[in-house]
């Protein structure tokens, strides 16, 4: 098994998170993980994107110039790297950002709108847990339960408030992703 | 071992250094080095140790000769434009014979550059960057695991032999987060037993202690009788080190072997990927993937060489320096062709895979 994603979007929605918690769990879950984020002179309000690799055995490029999934938050992320996904492959995109379809008859594409779902639990910031509940609910590459541990642990003192928000969220996204 | 915690190459090298016993850190920040010391600035001073952000490279390179002089564990850090100007103050440590450990996070060069992960350091790492008749270890890893191993085997490395240990990173791995397991801190009292082999030589600060000695740590030495026997010394340590310390690793190495890789560091592990691909195919390539750069492993790369390797191809990000160390060490036996990206670019898989195709 070996799975390669991309998780992009706006500087400050949260794209590198979704990849870092996803690498937790599956860390956790006894996997090779790598977690290599796009880096440089970059600002809110930017693009950004981390290349994640999960597998069974040790990883040797951390590279992924063809993901087999790609969660896009915004349209840019859709229109960069929707073309470069594999075919066969997952696209989960926010359908709050991404009004156009990718047009791809041999990738999956799951629309979900991560930015209301988010405002409606009362914080914008967790839009990116949806998404990680779509990739819970669709796929099962990690467990619901090792990534609610996780964030207990970082935000359980720190920020109830938030830490509920988040598994909210992606609660949410997980139902989505089993209906799709 | 402890638990995997997920972590940046940066952080997870500046934890293994607090646990092998640094006690004494002082750089100035720099992309893509950056989290090594601001790490560093967290939890430095928790352990009881000193941080420095000094005023400059050059400050902080001479601190190390300072503190590494009192025979403690001591590093710095910083990215390509940063090492060079830490070039003299490197040659200064490795004239007066101290343990000392510097990483170079490199970056995309020359001059500026930018802050994308590069290999063109490697001509100034291996040659020595400053003057005169000196070497100094490099290590190169590829994964943030063995980038964080490296730090206790520094240190030991530099103890030992008392010269440079340099760890010659690069910013995919200083920027990657990777599962990683610690090696267990050392205690302050077998840090405190570590500064004691340096009792001999090293300078104590007090006087008044009953034991203390006289000690002058200088690189300066007039008479050239003298300067050469200390030269002459510093060489055979160096042949001692070429012996007894190369270390490398073997990938898909077989009879089989069609096309034999050399590759380093962050190049490496992209071969790598080529080279399983390239496996399902019924293709056998073979990888020396040098650790230690400087001694560098010419007898493996020549003993890899089997009945049906065809060429050598070295992979670097850079625009060929270790093929140099590469065509030495075959001495001419078969041709050698070279990969290269320069500017911070990165070959792919795929890009890899292909160029091995070519030339097969």
């Amino acid at each position: 098994m070996k799975i390669e994603l991309i998780c992009s979007g706006f500087g400050g929605q949260g794209a590198l998170t979704i990849g870092k918690f996803l690498s937790l769990a599956a860390m956790k879950e006894g996997k090779d993980v790598s977690w290599l984020p796009s880096y440089g002179p970059e600002m809110r309000g930017g693009t950004a994107n981390v290349a994640v690799v999960i597998s069974d055995k040790q990883i040797a490029s951390p590279l992924v110039s063809h993901p087999d999934w790609l969660v896009a938050l915004n349209k840019p992320s859709v229109d960069k790297f929707g073309p470069m996904i594999k075919s066969g492959g997952l696209m989960i995109a926010n359908s709050d950002m991404c009004p156009d379809k990718l047009g791809r008859e041999d990738v999956e594409e799951i629309y979900a709108p991560m930015s209301s779902i988010a405002t409606e639990i009362g914080s914008t910031k967790v839009l990116n847990m949806v998404s990680l509940g779509v990739i819970i609910g669709k796929t099962g590459l990690v467990k619901y339960e090792t990534v609610e541990k996780d964030l207990r642990e970082i935000l359980g003192k720190k920020n109830p408030a938030l830490l509920e928000a988040n598994l909210k969220a992606i609660k949410k996204g997980k139902e989505i992703g089993e209906k799709s | 071992m402890a638990d995997k915690v997920l972590m940046k190459g940066n952080e997870a090298i500046a934890e293994a250094a607090l646990r092998a016993g640094c006690r004494l850190y002082f750089a100035y920040p720099i992309t893509p080095q950056s989290e090594l010391i601001e790490y560093m600035s967290k939890m430095m001073p928790k352990v009881g140790g000193t941080f420095v952000q000094s005023e400059s490279e050059i400050a902080a390179i001479n601190m190390v000769y300072g503190a590494s002089g009192c025979g403690k564990r001591v590093m710095t850090s910083s990215s390509s434009p940063g090492i060079s100007l830490k070039q003299e103050g490197i040659s200064y440590i490795s004239g007066a014979s101290l343990p000392a450990v510097v990483v170079n996070v490199v970056r995309g060069g020359p001059g500026l550059g930018d802050i994308q992960p590069a290999q063109g350091d490697y001509y100034q790492a291996t040659r020595g960057g400053g003057h005169g008749d000196y070497r100094n270890i490099v290590l190169a890893p590829s994964t943030v695991q063995e980038f964080a191993d490296m730090a206790p085997l520094a240190f030991d490395l530099a103890d030992k032999y008392r010269i440079v240990v340099l760890i010659l990173s690069d910013g995919l791995i200083g920027q990657m987060m990777e599962p990683v397991e610690f090696q267990p801190a050392k205690t302050e009292e077998e840090i405190e037993e570590l500064g004691k082999q340096h009792e001999s030589w090293c300078m104590h600060p007090n006087e008044d202690e009953p034991n203390h000695h006289h000690h002058i740590i200088n690189s300066l030495e007039l008479d050239p009788n003298v300067l050469s026997d200390l030269v002459l010394n510093l060489e055979k340590k160096y042949i001692e080190i070429e012996k007894t310390e190369i270390r490398f690793e073997k990938y898909n190495i077989s009879p089989d072997n069609e096309i034999l890789c050399v590759a380093y560091g962050t190049a490496a592990r992209i071969t790598k990927s080529a080279i399983d691909e390239l496996k399902k195919e019924g293709k056998s390539i073979g990888l020396i993937r040098p650790i230690t750069l400087w001694p560098f492993p010419s007898e493996a790369i020549k003993q890899a060489i089997n009945q049906n390797v065809k060429k050598i191809l070295t992979l670097e990000l850079n625009l060929g320096q270790m093929i140099d160390d590469v065509r030495l060490a075959i001495e001419g036996k078969l041709p050698v062709d070279f990969m290269g990206r320069v500017g911070g670019l990165v070959f792919s898989p795929e890009e890899v895979k292909a160029k091995i195709e070519e030339i097969l």
